[in-house]
């Protein structure tokens, strides 16, 4: 038996709450019932503004579409299982780590450092262990295009550590 | 036709645009949506004609560049080279990789050319038409084209619905243009202005993608070696004309109708070379026909596809959404009032076309070799960089960083939503014609004072809703059967 194969069966064995199926049917309809009430909070116009239908109307139809035709897609994957997925490896987890940590690193110290961060990173977990290429990578192609967007674009990075020190000399 | 295209100007703009489309083709997960998404913040600094010229030039040859990675190392470079690996690499790997690239080349370059053709006399035809229409014929029509990504190539037809409905809500975040009233902004002052266009196709399509690629580290391409790429020979030229002019017509047909691109063009323009074909056994083991087949109709639904963008506002494709946002940005409306206000700026986009696919067939011929090179660069390399592109790009167009969180998002929503078979395109689709179908629908409901039924008392409207009814059944159909 090879490893499809018995990631099949071991795919049938499973509750229905642990297949793929289930779990992206049952996201998607969640976040929409939730959306969907919240349009609920949204102000109603008087009569006399109201052109056409209410601001809510045309967002919940659209809701009730998704979770109708969400519905439809988990029906019939009953009758045709979609496909086993592989697991994820970890340098895709390694990525998503990078994500946050560009987010937390650009909002704490500086966008153009969290660049550099994020870029030597992934560059570092996708394999990369030639030194000059990481410097290129994490320096001087975000430097160029940091000089490119600010004197072409006349773009201003928000502030931070290293932005403060070019901006002021 | 070609008087706007006069100035040096915009020649090196061309130059440079056809020369970064063919970049961006051959390297695998970016392509014409992705690089153009990229590119538009940059276009800020140009006038609204060099602007467009730049990003047809990049959607041309863009769109040929997937051939040089299909046929050399059996990936496409974009989704619509898909159908060229099926011959191109097979007779890559038969020693003859010089001639597949030529056959490649002549094939995309007559199915761009005839596109152009195509455009030049539909798009001021469909623009004239598109004077009879009002509110109710423009959400008709808006409901049609959004019908028609049930059946675009990718994800199943209920899904790629799922995924523009999505696209369509997100288009409803912020202050509701009518009324003013906030809708999704949960007090987020920043949301009330909507999301904008750049962070969702940036998020879904290169994030996803970069995503996508730390999945496939462990992936081992096989390169075939080129010398030079050759032009087809005399007898291929006679076994191949009459499959590059029908799937010319046919990619430029697939190219007009709304939300369908080159991808769907380029499987259909293969299928049908194999079904006409007098050596049908030879399709997959090398055949110059498929070859020809798929790359004539993929390169013509680019002038195919900018016909709706042109004439009604509605993007033929995903690429093609890209490009209507640049218009939109550079204040530029696309529709009827276009045609009659501003001639010279179409031909100027009519030309560029033209002489982007001239360009690309010089460039191609010449420089495949060096192009293919491109693909030696390592991913661990070039998507940090691409990220750094992404990010200033993003943060550029109104210097929020807001806008980047939002396409960090939608480039996590993106990844997810291809791993589990649901197209990115329709999204962008239903957020670029979101705001058309909720406006025409509810000023055709203030026009019928609020009688729902009265659409039915127009037939263009009829013919519309008759036709999306279609479009949606048809791929519905045509899944049972292949299920079957």
């Amino acid at each position: 038996m090879n490893n499809v194969q018995k990631q099949k069966r071991a795919n049938k064995s499973l509750p229905f709450f642990f297949k793929d199926e289930f779990k992206v049917s049952f996201v998607i309809i969640f976040i929409s019932v939730t959306l969907l009430i919240s349009t609920f909070t949204f102000d109603i116009v008087p009569p006399i503004l109201n052109r056409g239908i209410q601001p809510a109307t045309f967002p919940k139809g659209l809701l009730f579409l998704i979770i109708i035709l969400t519905s439809i897609v988990y029906y019939l994957s009953i009758k045709n299982p979609w496909k086993i997925k592989k697991k994820l490896p970890n340098s895709f987890f390694l990525t998503m780590i990078s994500f946050v940590l560009f987010v937390v690193v650009s909002k704490t110290l500086d966008f153009f450092l969290a660049i550099s961060f994020l870029s030597i990173f992934i560059s570092f977990c996708w394999g990369e262990r030639r030194v000059f290429y990481l410097i290129v990578v994490s320096i001087i192609f975000p430097i160029i295009v940091f000089i490119f967007f600010e004197t072409i674009l006349g773009l201003r990075f928000p502030p931070g550590i290293i932005t403060n020190i070019y901006y002021q000399v | 036709m070609f008087a706007p295209l006069l100035s040096s100007k915009l020649m090196i703009v061309l130059v440079f645009g056809t020369l970064f489309g063919l970049i961006l083709g051959v390297l695998p997960g970016l392509g014409p949506t992705t690089g153009g998404a990229l590119i538009l913040p940059f276009t800020m600094t140009l006038d609204p004609l060099s602007a467009i010229v730049l990003l047809t030039a990049i959607y041309c040859s863009a769109t040929y560049g997937g051939a040089i990675t299909a046929v050399l190392i059996n990936t496409p470079g974009t989704p619509a080279a898909a159908a060229t690996c099926l011959d191109g690499y097979p007779l890559a790997q038969k020693g003859e990789a010089g001639r597949a690239l030529g056959m490649a080349t002549v094939s995309s370059t007559i199915g761009g050319i005839f596109s152009v053709i195509v455009l030049v006399f539909f798009a001021p035809l469909l623009a004239q038409l598109a004077y009879e229409f009002g509110q109710p014929e423009y959400f008709a029509l808006a409901i049609f084209g959004l019908t028609m990504l049930a059946s675009i190539g990718e994800g199943s037809p209920i899904k790629n619905l799922i995924a523009g409905a999505f696209g369509i809500l997100i288009s409803t975040i912020g202050k509701d243009f009518m009324t003013s009233i906030e809708r999704f902004t949960y007090g987020i002052n920043e949301l009330s202005e909507g999301i904008g266009f750049i962070p969702v196709v940036v998020g879904l399509f290169a994030i996803s993608e970069m995503l996508t690629q730390s999945t496939l580290l462990d992936q081992i391409f096989k390169r075939v070696a080129l010398k030079a790429v050759k032009l087809p020979s005399l007898s291929d030229y006679k076994k191949t004309w009459k499959t590059i002019l029908r799937s010319s017509g046919i990619g430029s047909f697939i190219g007009v109708l709304p939300a369908e691109g080159g991808t769907v063009a380029s499987l259909i323009g293969y299928s049908e070379a194999k079904r006409w074909s007098k050596n049908p056994e030879e399709f997959g083991k090398g055949s110059v026909e498929g070859i020809a087949g798929a790359e004539a109709a993929n390169n013509a639904a680019t002038g195919g596809a900018m016909v709706p963008t042109l004439a009604l506002g509605i993007p033929g494709s995903a690429t093609t959404a890209v490009i209507l946002t640049g218009l939109i940005i550079h204040g530029v409306r696309p529709g009827p009032d276009l045609f009659r206000e501003q001639p010279d700026f179409l031909y100027g986009i009519f030309g560029s076309m033209l002489i982007a696919n001239i360009l690309f067939f010089i460039f191609g011929f010449f420089g495949a070799k060096l192009f293919a090179r491109i693909t030696l660069v390592p991913n661990r390399l070039l998507w940090p960089m691409i990220f750094a592109v992404s990010v200033c790009g993003t943060y550029s167009l109104s210097q929020s960083m807001l806008d980047v969180w939002i396409m960090l998002f939608f480039g996590v929503i993106g990844f997810f939503m291809r791993r589990y078979g649901f197209s990115v395109v329709p999204v962008i689709i239903g957020l670029i014609l979101g705001e058309l179908v909720e406006g025409t629908l509810r000023q055709s409901l203030v026009i019928f004072e609020g009688n729902w039924f009265m659409f039915f008392t127009r037939p263009i409207v009829v013919i519309f809703f008759i036709l999306s009814l279609i479009a949606l059944i048809f791929p519905l159909l045509r899944r049972k059967k292949l299920n079957d």
